[in-house]
């Protein structure tokens, strides 16, 4: 059933999104393409203009005025982050470009040291394509096995597989928290669990849950994390590995260069510890201000209030989807398990035809195989179309949503 | 509603798609796809006197990729090689009588990708890199 909304002034809220105000094809925008990327507030956009207007220095080094003020900036937003998913301390969390080059870091620093012929690396089938190409790529280098757990009827990972698939070959175990395609929220904490039993590392991709619900990372007791800032109000270009400390404390450099270094000679480098240990080169300084400001942002509604009204929306969008005739729904039917992200098919229309018609209608929605290949040739269909959700949609725009599937449906069954 | 790009003969042609399936002799056959929606397309063709003496298509996708490969089988029937080979993307979107627009445009080239690589490979000649570039 759909609760009653009281703690989240999405009206409010709107208000602090200057390109939702934004017409496409006439007709106001209605975004739900979230999953691939959030809108930014004015406070995100405001704080990366400030920091370039008047406090713009590299970080670390400088000895001046403004390089104390944008290190502190910088080393602020880390605290920030490891806070919002309850970190140990800030050396556990790592600045990456996005979600995609902090699994990238894993799978070459830890991978390369640790991962030999015939070990086992364990995936999903739901995996976005970031977390399964970097463990191929190292697989074939060191003739290591790929294994992937599959899904039930219900879009939810089947706990035989888990079980059967996991064993002491594998060396690690990497699993998204949540479907970028399904909207499935996997669960992490007894998967990881399995891995551990077996000494096996735990990363999990978080780039679909941490914008989206609580995530306490220690309680998950994964190894690794990695996220987005860009789908969390965030600008792009900024991205988060976490890993734990003991692991980041033993593993070798990623990325060699300026910053990671304590001592650099003709004969050899020594490094510096965790984080910096990994963060090679200047960093993405206004980015991780602006991902500051987007957690604080969060923080503000709180992500009990975000989860749950995204829990509302998702709700009403599936019941009033379900209305429409010949719409096939993907992933879990109860909204307890999944995010806001509704996969569906209209009938036979082409997911890229529904898409452009739905643009013409001012509306955003995602089509195609979403960067989960694997995930769509197991569900046997050619692609989805995708409407994804965050704390600024409204129940009227799922309307206008609903109302646009209804005319497409009419226009391709003429 | 009225839809700017999904014209009730883009629709029509994609509902009813004319001149599909197989010839039973072909001279030539080419096929391709576009791996960023799926969208694949083949075409069969019996040449004659370098003219296309008839032509059919084959494939799955979006209503802009199979409606397009419908009717520039139709138009092309009776065109020389050459005519074939000059023809370029004005041509198609002509044909549709409608602008995709930039993340579309794709989908409505595909057929006449397939077509020039059915030509080119009926020649013997290598594709053109002009050719290759349509999708």
């Amino acid at each position: 059933m759909v609760e009653k909304l009281t703690t989240i002034n999405v009206a409010r809220i709107r208000e602090d999104f200057p390109i939702l105000k934004r017409q496409v094809n006439d007709k106001p925008l209605v975004y739900f393409d979230n999953a691939a990327t959030s809108q930014k507030p004015n406070v995100v956009i405001d704080a990366i203009d400030r920091y370039y207007r008047e406090y713009n220095a590299n970080i670390h080094r400088g000895i001046h005025k403004l390089a104390e003020e944008a290190t502190l900036a910088y080393e602020e937003a880390r605290e920030k982050v490891a806070k919002f998913v309850n970190a140990k301390g800030t050396e556990e969390i790592i600045f990456t470009r996005n979600a995609t080059e902090a699994i990238n870091l894993v799978a070459y620093a830890w991978g390369r040291a640790n991962v030999g012929r015939g070990d086992k690396i364990v995936l999903t089938i739901m995996e976005h394509h970031s977390n399964i190409v970097p463990w191929q790529l190292l697989a074939q280098e060191k003739e290591a096995e790929l294994e992937f757990i599959t899904i039930d009827g219900n879009g939810e990972l089947r706990q035989d597989e888990v079980q059967e698939l996991i064993d002491e070959k594998t060396k690690i175990v990497c699993m998204t928290h949540a479907s970028n395609v399904l909207g499935t929220i996997n669960p992490v904490k007894e998967i990881g669990r399995v891995a551990h039993r077996y000494g096996a590392m735990f990363l999990i991709d978080a780039a679909q849950t941490v914008p989206h619900i609580t995530v306490d990372l220690r309680e998950i007791d994964c190894d690794f994390a990695a996220f987005s800032g860009h789908k969390m109000l965030g600008p792009t270009g900024i991205g988060v590995l976490y890993g734990k400390s003991e692991q980041l404390q033993n593993m070798p450099p990623f990325l060699g260069g300026g910053e990671m270094i304590r001592e650099v000679h003709e004969t050899g480098s020594s490094w510096k510890d965790p984080p910096y240990k990994f963060e090679a080169g200047t960093p993405d300084v206004a980015g991780a201000i602006g991902l500051g400001t987007a957690v604080d942002y969060l923080t503000g509604i709180g992500m009990r209030n975000v989860h749950d009204y995204e829990k509302e929306i998702t709700s009403y969008a599936l019941e009033r989807m379900k209305q429409v005739d010949g719409v096939t729904i993907y992933g879990p039917r109860d909204v307890a398990r999944r995010v806001g992200v509704i996969s569906f098919n209209l009938g036979d229309i082409h997911p890229h035809d529904l898409a452009s018609i739905l643009d013409e209608e001012g509306i955003a929605i995602r089509s195609g195989h979403h960067c989960a290949e694997p995930l769509i040739e197991f569900l046997q269909v050619p692609a989805t179309s995708r409407a994804s959700f965050y704390i600024y949609n409204t129940m009227e725009e799922v309307d206008v949503f609903v109302n646009a599937l209804e005319k497409a449906r009419k226009l391709f069954a003429r | 509603m009225s839809s700017d790009i999904y014209k009730d003969i883009i629709l029509d042609y994609y509902r009813n798609p004319r001149n599909y399936g197989d010839l039973p002799e072909p001279d030539v056959r080419a096929k391709d796809s576009n791996p960023l929606c799926g969208d694949i397309i083949e075409m069969q063709l019996k040449i004659r006197d370098g003219k296309v003496d008839d032509i059919r298509f084959k494939g799955k996708g979006c209503a802009i990729s199979q409606a397009s490969a419908s009717m520039l089988t139709e138009a092309v029937k009776g065109q020389t090689l050459d005519e074939l080979k000059a023809m370029g993307k004005p041509y198609v979107l002509e044909l549709l009588g409608i602008d995709p627009g930039p993340t579309r445009i794709k989908c409505a080239l595909l057929a006449l990708k397939v077509l020039k690589l059915a030509v080119y490979g009926y020649l013997g000649q290598a594709v053109t890199e002009e050719v290759r570039q349509l999708v």
